[in-house]
């Protein structure tokens, strides 16, 4: 097989200038291949944004330490000049957010903005610019896209702003998308809306994705491959069926079982995970869940786990992976 | 602290609480030449909630959940509308509102900015019971009681300030203040919204175990479908400051009546790789509550929509025998004679 389009070996991010360092990210190691879709899953804090702002080189450079190795499509993204980054980012990796304020300007007209972007990157005029926004305004399938062209963004509906945030990541025709929960903040009837699109654009334009959510629902419509991340790890990745139908991790066991859904009896209570995340300014030695784990052994209060695979694909960092089916 | 539980006054089968035509318009400026508009958060509003029950109350954001829950709470004022608690008309001479707002009491999705940051967990709690009267030894003894009720162990908590709390455990201490008043009624808000999936769990199971002790009802106000079916005995569907349908929640998640409620129900992820959605239940956002739709608010985006849907306002009517009398829906497809095609004749 070739060459992934995203390698990440090794990624840890931490955070200076407080009493101690947060550790955000902690060996993280991610493959992606062209046309491929992964869902990074996981709470809040546990380390998601971070590692997609890693990937951009987005993270403050001052108060940060970035330490491993991220490839992508054959360019080592720490080594980037600043001229370098910036035709890197839209070019190849291109990102939208939750909030769509981060990636809009309030005082510039969506088609001012996506025609701008255009013709820096392409070198085009404005005019040519403003072709391909129109395009693309079509391609997000936002109703009368001419006269949206010509709207702020204040004055756009939530998932009309969202459309247009994807179109304008999608101007410089990237290669990679980055997607930081860009539905968590939309009502379910337009959520599935914008999942669907993302879907078809993926399809259509081959791109690959990387799709943070902390909602396995939404994992499970837009991925192929999910990865679990607890305490800036990933402590399992695999194809969707296996993570939905074998979690393996008992993290992973846990979170599927603390589901409330339709199936459950009236007045029965959740399976849950006791506690809380750990505080990454304190993380504790060995297996990060071991203080929620009811499978814990002494063993894991010490001993960091390693990647284990479980079947084809299937990648587990705990020290008791294959003999919880017996516990 | 059941002992100085209020008294039930109507019985069982009396409502806990019934809410009559309640509106609200905000003014705001138009678009327009800044011109003055109307924003019709909640536009004649009218369900029960009954006594022991969970009802959940979902729809799109902005279509007037949270303002229907300040205007119970009388946080904001009606433009109209009747409250009956128990039987007893709530202000105008009947049950005063002092009462009434001891008894029903609301937990916010924002579990920092719902506490005071010089206050103590302790003394955040005891603050309500001692403005009622309490005495201050008896109101920190109460606080104590129920932080153990809601998981914290008051020897470590008690002295703790907000800021050293996580979002699950600031929740606790939310649940624990509402809870010092010996409410009836407790209003959940997002309450749970903010929280880790994980974390969330654990206090949906804490409200389940209060319920029972405590003998509550609950409106339960939230955006995560899932979470209102499991936690909801009947639940409510709102469209811009409208009630579409309310019904037991096994029929409006499984057999909605109103296209709207359907929609929004096939609108939750399936969960199911091998089935995933291919086609989005309903096209568009929601439209602007300042100028809603005429006739019914939801023919704009209704699959079934006629040309009578867009000058007759449905009323929220039972939807036959198969939904029982306790499931009503506002749409004229239920309705005999509307002239809608698919309305039994009259
Ligand atoms: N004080 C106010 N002034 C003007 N408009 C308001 C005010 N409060 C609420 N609104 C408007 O009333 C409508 C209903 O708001 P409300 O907060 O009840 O929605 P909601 O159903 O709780 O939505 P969400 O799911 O986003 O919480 C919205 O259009 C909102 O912008
Ligand atoms: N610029 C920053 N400075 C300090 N800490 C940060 C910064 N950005 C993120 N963090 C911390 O890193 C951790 C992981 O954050 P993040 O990746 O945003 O989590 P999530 O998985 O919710 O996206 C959190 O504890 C967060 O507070
Ligand atoms: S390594 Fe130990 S503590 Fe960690 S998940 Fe596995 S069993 Fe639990
Ligand atoms: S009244 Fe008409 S538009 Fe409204 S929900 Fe029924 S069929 Fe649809
Ligand atoms: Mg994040
Ligand atoms: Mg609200």
């Amino acid at each position: 097989m070739s060459e992934p389009l995203v390698q990440v070996r090794g990624l840890t991010v931490s955070f200076m200038g407080g009493p101690s360092p947060i550790r955000a990210v902690n060996g993280v190691d991610l493959e992606l291949r062209a046309g491929e879709t992964y869902a990074l899953l996981g709470e809040s804090g546990s380390g998601k944004s971070v590692t997609l702002r890693a990937l951009m080189r987005l993270n403050p450079e001052k108060k940060t330490r970035v330490e491993g190795s991220i490839r992508v499509d054959g360019q080592d993204v720490m080594a980037l000049n600043r001229k370098q980054l910036q035709q890197f980012r839209g070019k190849t990796l291109s990102m939208v957010f939750q909030e769509p304020a981060l990636a809009l300007d309030p005082v510039y007209t969506l088609g001012q903005q996506i025609a701008e972007a255009v013709a820096i990157h392409e070198g085009v005029s404005h005019a040519e610019g403003r072709k391909r926004a129109l395009e693309l305004f079509e391609r997000v399938r936002i109703p009368s896209p001419e006269r949206r062209l010509d709207a702020y963004p204040h004055e756009m509906s939530g998932g009309m702003r969202q459309r247009a945030m994807i179109a304008l990541a999608l101007s410089c025709r990237p290669q990679v998308l980055l997607a930081d929960e860009p539905t968590t903040a939309l009502d379910a009837t337009v959520q599935i809306q914008i999942l669907l699109l993302l879907r078809e654009l993926q399809r259509e334009l081959g791109l690959a994705v990387i799709f943070v959510t902390h909602d396995i629902g939404v994992a499970v419509e837009v991925a192929d491959r999910i990865a679990v991340m607890y305490a800036g790890r990933i402590v399992e990745t695999g194809a969707v069926r296996d993570i939905i139908r074998n979690p393996s991790h008992p993290y992973t066991i846990g979170l599927l079982r603390s589901r409330a859904h339709g199936a459950l009896q009236k007045g029965a209570r959740l399976e849950t995970i006791p506690g809380s995340p750990p505080d990454l300014a304190n993380l504790p030695a060995g297996c990060p869940f071991a203080p929620r784990c009811r499978y814990a052994i002494d063993q894991c209060q010490t001993v960091t786990p390693e990647p284990v695979a479980v079947r084809d694909g299937q990648i587990v960092r705990c020290l008791r992976v294959g003999e919880l089916e017996a516990v | 602290m059941s002992a100085a539980a209020p008294l039930d006054r109507g019985g069982p089968a009396q409502p806990l609480l019934t809410v009559r035509g309640l509106v609200k318009h905000f003014a705001v400026k138009g678009s327009l030449f800044g011109a003055k508009a109307m924003v019709r958060a909640v536009d004649g509003v009218d369900f029960e909630i009954l006594k022991g029950e969970t009802l959940g109350v979902v729809g799109e954001s902005g279509c007037g959940k949270s303002t229907t829950a300040r205007l119970l709470m009388h946080l904001i004022e009606p433009d109209a509308g009747t409250l009956i608690f128990d039987g007893e008309t709530v202000g105008d001479g009947g049950l005063t509102m002092r009462e009434f707002r001891r008894q029903v009491q609301m937990v916010f999705q924002d579990s920092y900015a719902s506490l005071n940051p010089r206050l103590t967990v302790e003394a955040s709690i005891a603050f309500g019971p001692q403005v009622h009267g309490v005495q201050a030894r008896q109101a920190v003894d109460r606080a104590h009681g129920l932080l153990d009720r809601v998981g914290l162990d008051p020897s470590r908590f008690a002295g703790r300030y907000p800021h050293e709390l996580s979002g699950g455990q600031r929740q606790r201490v939310n649940i624990a203040r509402a809870l010092a008043l010996q409410p009836r009624l407790l209003i959940l808000d997002e309450a749970v919204s903010a929280l880790d999936k994980s974390v969330e769990a654990q206090v949906l199971n804490l409200l389940l175990d209060l319920k029972e002790e405590f003998g509550l009802t609950y409106l339960f106000i939230s955006h995560d479908l899932n979470v209102v079916r499991f936690m909801s005995d009947r639940v409510a569907v709102m469209y811009l400051g409208k009630m579409a349908e309310i019904g037991p929640a096994g029929a409006v998640f499984d057999k909605a009546a109103h296209p709207y409620s359907a929609a929004l129900t096939r609108s939750m992820p399936s969960m199911d790789p091998d089935h995933r959605t291919e086609e989005a239940p309903i096209a568009g956002d929601p439209p602007n509550p300042i100028n809603p739709p005429t006739g019914c608010r939801f023919h704009t985006r209704c699959t079934f929509a006629e040309s009578v849907c867009s000058t007759r306002v449905p009323a929220l009517d039972p939807v036959g025998p198969e939904g029982g009398p306790s499931h009503l829906a506002a749409c004229l497809m239920h309705e005999p004679g509307s002239g809608h095609s698919k309305a039994e004749a009259s």
